[in-house]
């Protein structure tokens, strides 16, 4: 890439300017070498927007899911961190098949309070969040 | 307490630039490219069944934790490498070298790095990060993605480190312990050339080197048949992100082996790199002009065969001129 050609495309996520400038290798008029910077490029700022759109609208339809008591809170929090089902049994120390379970209501308000920590401390919440998803969090 | 005399460099890679930085720490002059070429960095491979929520991996650079042990055992740099079984061992183990003066570089999630923006944090678990001090509950952190030094809590910092999932870092942390008699630098060069041609020429198809590319355009060809218009746009974004924005030069890795063999010229003294550095060039160049044209199939969303069929066509050339490019490369050394 020519050094005349490097984009400064700013990486703007939920209104947010997300831009990390970063180095680039690029050459001069005479083929050589050098670095410089870049705030980012539209091609992949569009990738990263569309992740992010995919991300939030799991995140939607999970939180909904939870309020008619289709899935357990755990889901919700699980999407909002990120995570698929392999990654949360990993930081919970649970089976998968377990966490699967945990997903559903029913096996959900069966919990014992250690096993709801495991959880809210993976979350980064309290176990009264975690509990009570209905109240605003 | 700080690592003074310790250097931060930006750089475009993060297994590279820790590299870098430190085996400078350690005396050996090195840059990145040729951290990058000695290290052999350059790769691909797509494996369709290792998925990230749902969506296959591709990868323009060699499994983690390579780059920094070939190219210390290159010239002669013996390292120490551990992983932990819990993480207040991996924090002892860290405070302890940095009271002797040692910079740690570590493996880490950047979903725990804060001084990422928030938009970055990913469960990305091969992060490249050195650690030169300590001040009260924070580390003082030089991450070669960002242009200046930055601090992390140790409670983050711990989880980096012990982040779950895939490659799960287990607390891994490495450093440099003694600087030897290695090979000569031109030996060196060399002897990464031969590896990299040899990874990206000779490995088992179809998933890596230049088969790789081939197979994933393949692929790609196929997604508008084999599922839904958006889940075929997430796996190309995927492509995208994987070659351009995760800190890579640009062009994959590309433009950085292309600055490499341009060194490389240098050193062995031979004027036919610089014209192999031009191509290489150029190959990063298509592989941009590829990306560029992903986004507009992505941004399109109409999921049309012919579309990803053009994108398909576009990988099968890059196969092909990386096939011949490697071709002469190992011929030639």
């Amino acid at each position: 890439m020519n050094k005349d050609e490097v984009p400064q495309d700013k990486k703007i996520i939920h209104g947010e300017d997300n831009s990390i400038s970063k180095v680039l290798y690029v050459t001069d008029n005479d083929g050589k070498y050098s670095v410089t910077q870049s705030e980012g490029w539209d091609a992949e700022n569009l990738a990263m927007t569309q992740a992010w759109e995919d991300i939030d609208e799991k995140i939607a339809i999970t939180k909904q899911k939870v309020l008619n008591g289709e899935l357990s809170p755990i889901a919700y929090y699980m999407e909002k961190n990120l995570m698929d089902l392999p990654t949360l049994a990993g930081y919970a120390g649970f089976w998968k098949w377990r966490v699967k379970k945990h997903l559903k209501p029913a096996a959900f308000k069966t919990l014992s309070e250690t096993k709801l920590a495991r959880y809210a401390s993976v979350f980064n919440i309290t176990v009264e969040e975690l509990k009570h998803f209905h109240l605003p969090a | 307490m700080i690592i003074e005399n310790f250097n931060h460099q930006q750089s475009a890679h993060c297994e590279s630039g820790v590299t870098l930085s430190l085996l400078q720490h350690a005396g050996v002059p090195l840059s990145e490219p040729l951290a990058f070429g000695i290290g052999a960095g350059l790769f691909f491979g797509h494996l369709p069944f290792v998925k990230v929520n749902g969506i296959p991996g591709t990868t323009f650079r060699i499994w983690p934790g390579y780059i920094f042990k070939r190219v210390s055992k290159e010239l002669g740099v013996t390292i120490k490498t551990e992983s932990f079984s819990t993480p207040d061992k991996a924090m002892l183990a860290l405070d302890n070298a940095l009271q002797n003066r040692q910079p740690v570089g570590m493996q880490t999630s950047v979903f725990f790095l804060d001084y990422f923006p928030p938009a970055w944090r990913f469960h990305f678990n091969a992060h490249n990060l050195i650690a030169f001090g300590k001040e009260g509950n924070e580390y003082l952190i030089s991450d070669p993605i960002m242009q200046s030094v930055t601090r992390l809590p140790a409670e983050a910092l711990s989880k980096a480190r012990f982040a779950k999932g895939f490659p799960a870092p287990k607390g891994k942390m490495y450093f440099p312990v003694k600087t030897g008699q290695g090979k000569p630098l031109d030996k060196a060069v060399i002897s990464g050339i031969h590896k990299t041609c040899f990874f990206m020429l000779k490995s088992p198809p179809p998933f890596f080197g230049q088969n790789g590319i081939r197979f994933l355009g393949k692929k790609v060809a196929k997604y508008p048949e084999k599922m839904e218009p958006r889940k075929a746009a997430l796996c190309i974004g995927n492509i995208i992100r994987m070659q351009e924005e995760i800190g890579t030069g640009g062009g994959g890795f590309r433009f950085l082996y292309a600055a490499f063999l341009q060194e490389a010229a240098g050193i062995l003294k031979r004027d036919d790199f610089t014209g192999l550095s031009h191509e290489m060039t150029a190959i990063g160049d298509q592989w941009r002009n590829f990306a560029y044209a992903a986004a507009r199939v992505m941004k399109d969303r109409s999921g049309s065969l012919a579309t990803y069929g053009e994108l398909g066509d576009m990988l099968a050339q890059l196969a092909d001129k990386e096939k011949d490019f490697f071709t002469r490369l190992r011929k030639s050394v």
